[in-house]
Formats: C-alpha cells, structure tokens, sequence
C-alpha cells in the first residue's frame, strides 16, 4: 500500500533521514521504533508532504506522491495524527472532530463516524461543547486519534501516541488502537518509543537509528533480537 | 449631558472605524503572524475608488442610497482585490523568510499605494460628496448626526456577520485553525493559501467599508489618510488584543473615546498624547492587551 524508496530529507538543514525505505501491506499495523532524534517524525511529515524528501520516491496504491501538496496526499487518505497531539485548543472537541472532516462532503458519512469514535472514546462525547485546551493530556490524545478518524484514513500515521500519559491511558489509546485496525480495517504506521507494546500489538516493524533503518522483520522475531532488546526493551512496561 | 452624549457618539463614530480596520490587522496577524503596514493603503484606495465611482454614477444621474450602495460596493471589490494581490506579490514569496522580512516588505507597499494614488490622482485633498442622506426622523437630533448613526449601524451589522463567517463556516473553522497550528490544518487537507487570501480578501472588504463611510461623513480625503488612519487602527488591534477578534472592536472604541473625549473636555491638540497614552498604560498593565491571551501553550 505504502513504498518509501530510499528517501532523503533535510529538517532544519541537518539531513534527518539518510535513504530510508520502508514498506506498509494494506491492513497491517506497523511499528516503527528508534530513540529521540531518530528521524521517525521526519519520516511522517515526509510522507505527508510537509517535509518533502530531496531524493528517493513515495508511492501510495501504486502511484508516487513525493512533491504533492500536503492536502493532495491527504485527499489520497493518508492521515497523520503528529506527535504532541497538536489539537486546536481554542476549538471546541466537536470543532476540532469537524476539521478532520473538513474536506469530506457526505453528511451521513460524517455522522456515522462521528458516532463511531464516540463509541470508542465515550469521553470525547460528553465533552463534546468543551474547548479541546481545556481537556487532559489523554482527552486530547484520545481527541487526536478520533479527528484523525473523522477522515476517514486508509493509512494511518501515528507518531508517538503514548507520549507523556499515564499506563493506564495508554492502555486505552492502544486499545484504541488495535480496534480501529481491526473493525475499521484501517491500515496504521506507528511510531512508538514504547517498543514493547507497539511490537505487541504490531505485526511487522522497523528500527531506526539516525536516520537509518538499522533492523526490520516480524513483530515477534524484534521482540526477541538482543540487540533490539537491549536498546529499547529494557526497562518498559 | 447632551455634550457629552455627542462626544460618546462621536468617539463611537471614529471608534467604529477603527475597528473596521482594526480586524484586519487583527485577522493577518493571526494568520501569518505579520503586521500588514498596508492595510491602512486598502482603506484609502477604497475612499479614492467609491469617490470615483459616485463621480461617474452621480453624472449618470443616481443618486441617495442607491449611490452609496454601489459606489460602496465597487470600493469593496477593488479593495479586496488590492488585499488579494497584495498578498500574493508582497507577502506569499515570503512565507518562509525571517519575520522581519515581510514586515519591511508591508512598510514598502504602503509607501508603494501611497505614492502611486499621489501620482495617479493627486496630492491636493479631494472633496468627497455626502453619500449619506439625513434622515427626516433625524431633523430634530442633535446628539448624534445620520451619517454617524450609519456608521455605528453599518460597523455593527459587519462586526455580526464576521463574527457568524468565523464561528459556523467550514471555512471559518479552517481559519481559525490554521491561526492555532498552521502545519496541523496542512495535515487535515487545508488548503492554507486560500484560507489566507480569503483572510486578506474580507480584512481588505471591511476597511474599504470603513473608508468609503467616513470619507462620506468627514467630506474630503487625500493620499495620506491610510496612513493615519492605519496607525490608529493598529494601536487599536494591539490595545485589544492582537489577533483576538472582539479585541479589536473593544480597542478601536475604546480608542475612539478616548480621543473623543480629550479632545472635547481638553484639547484637539492632546488627542493622540491621550490615546497612545492610554496604549502605553494598558500594555504596562497587561502586555498582551485587553483581551489578549499570553501565549503560554500546554504541552
């Protein structure tokens, strides 16, 4: 579904990604770990369209979409929901759940999935009237996903869901997770430094080291590598 | 008491301007964070474009409301086809400059539109024809004239409908998103350019209703009235709250009072010491202006 080819991107002019090629199967989770710094972010917004990539070639369904504008790509339904949640706080839940519709004209659709995520985030629901700054670190998270949601994604991109919640939280968001994946069948790239769980929940993975995908290969045969454990298994929940 | 009601209207008069003006300041910053030193430009060619119009239209033989309708009208489009342009050749190309960048480029087309109205029409000051008729009802008023209730009404109904745009729009969701997290509304399929012509488009439509108004009101205009007017109106959108919508009202009436008022109780001479005194005093105690929010983000 998804073919990154060799790509290379410049953040800020340090060169953040060094000929990078991953690969997403429709349906898939896939998880994408590395440390801070890593080049995992820049490696969403390059597919995105927000950091377009000097070199290498994107193709999503089969048709390259490096050098398109950011709202061409998402129009194509690539959705990312960036790392640090980036909800509109002066926006109420229901405002910023409608901006992730905003290009989608069939009314029915936008409300069928308005109460699909409301059925898996109840909370958003009850908060709907509230302005999105007002919420919790996980409220927004959850609020986050579910405006990612109100696209109608075929591939999901999530850099770092987990960041800063509570493990109680997190486990709701990955949850949340799995369940968007398996009853919506929406394809998901996910960037976690919570390797642990993102290679429990995942099927294949990637690892990645400045720039570089150092190790790719099924969820199970990551979880198991020593050096993948020694490096991002070590002490996690 | 009847003075001071007629200095109340007249502040509310002026103020009314300012915040005409005022919210398009108010609405660019908030976009793309840049003070558009020309704004102030767009009000005047809209004075210069509705006087032309009412010169042509009134020899064609119309006259009254009719006049005002659509001599306003053609000062609205050509205004907002100012700010449209405006944007694209001054102000696009540096999106992604330093901020310095485009500010000094802003001051440039002020200079730009002032020095191409004074050459291409005049530096003396033109007689602007009263678009505005007394009413009957009004005969007998003295507090408050026709023209400055036309103001008043006309700010109102504007400042309602803007306000409507902004808050039920798909559109005016996406702009205010885009003021929130530019590079998030990117990432939710928002065409960013167009919201910010669209920003220009109706900032540039409300000061042309401003200039067309009070040029009518006062009578005459010059290459010159932007400016001043302009700087007003900024101090006005900074007194409220930069980028805060109700702020800019809020500034631009208070603005006008004050001026209004000092220079009916103390002196014309000290208007703009009272005014900018009042700017220095409100910053001091709250930087971000009246209604402004500091711009403390959660992380």
């Amino acid at each position: 579904m998804l073919e990154v080819k060799n790509i290379r991107s410049f953040y800020g002019g340090i060169q953040a990604l060094k000929g990078v090629s991953i690969k997403v199967k429709e349906g898939e989770i896939v998880t994408l770990i590395g440390s801070n710094g890593a080049g995992k972010s820049t490696l969403l917004m390059s597919i995105c369209g927000v950091v377009p990539p000097r070199e290498g070639e994107i193709f999503f369904m089969g048709r390259p979409i490096q050098g398109l504008a950011p709202d061409r790509i998402f129009s194509l339904g690539i959705v990312q929901v960036p790392e640090g949640r980036r909800i509109f706080p002066l926006l109420t839940v229901k405002e910023n759940l409608d901006m992730g519709a905003y290009l989608r004209k069939d009314r029915d659709a936008i409300r069928k999935a308005n109460a699909y995520i409301f059925s898996i985030f109840p909370r958003l629901y009850e908060r709907r009237r509230q302005l999105a700054g007002t919420l919790s670190g996980g409220e927004q998270q959850m609020l986050a996903l579910a405006r990612g949601m109100m696209a109608n994604p075929r591939l999901l991109l999530l850099d770092e869901p987990s960041l800063g919640l509570a493990p109680v939280l997190v486990k709701t968001i990955f949850e949340a997770i799995t369940r968007i994946n398996s009853e919506n069948h929406t394809t998901i790239l996910l960037v976690e430094q919570k390797a642990a769980m993102a290679l429990h929940i995942a099927c294949r993975g990637y690892v990645m080291e400045t720039g570089l995908i150092a190790m790719e290969g099924s969820s199970h045969d990551l979880s198991c590598n020593r050096e993948v454990k020694r490096a991002y298994l070590g002490n996690q929940t | 008491m009847e003075y001071f009601l007629e200095l109340f209207f007249g502040g509310l008069t002026r103020g009314s301007i300012y915040a005409l003006l005022a919210l398009g300041y108010t609405m660019v910053y908030g976009i793309i964070q840049l003070i558009n030193f020309a704004h102030g430009e767009i009000y005047m060619i809209g004075a210069f474009t509705a006087l032309i119009a009412a010169s042509a239209l009134s020899m064609l033989g119309l006259d009254g409301w009719s006049l005002l309708a659509i001599a306003g009208l053609a000062a609205v489009i050509y205004s907002a086809a100012y700010g449209f342009t405006l944007e694209k050749i001054a102000y696009k190309p540096l999106r992604k400059a330093p901020r310095l960048s485009p500010l000094i480029s802003a001051i440039g087309m002020s200079i730009f539109l002032q020095n191409y109205v004074l050459l291409a029409q005049t530096s003396d000051f033109l007689s602007f024809p009263a678009l505005i008729d007394e009413f009957p009802f009004m005969e007998d008023v003295t507090i408050i004239r026709s023209s400055e209730l036309v103001i008043i009404s006309v700010t109102a109904l504007s400042t309602a409908l803007l306000t409507i745009f902004i808050k039920f729009t798909g559109i005016g969701k996406a702009m205010r998103a885009v003021a929130q997290d530019r590079i998030m509304a990117m990432l939710l399929g928002v065409k960013v350019d167009r919201v910010i012509s669209v920003t220009f488009i109706i900032g540039s439509a409300l000061a042309a209703v401003g200039g067309v108004l009070i040029s009518s009101h006062v009578g005459q205009i010059n290459f010159y009235i932007g400016f001043i007017a302009g700087i007003k109106a900024f101090t006005a959108a900074v007194l409220g709250g930069i980028g805060s919508l109700p702020g800019a009202v809020l500034g631009g009436l208070v603005l006008g009072w004050t001026e209004s008022f000092a220079t009916g109780y103390v002196s014309s001479d000290y208007e703009d010491v009272f005014a900018f005194g009042l700017l220095v005093f409100i910053l001091i105690c709250k930087p971000s202006g009246i209604l402004g929010r500091s711009s403390a983000e959660k992380v």
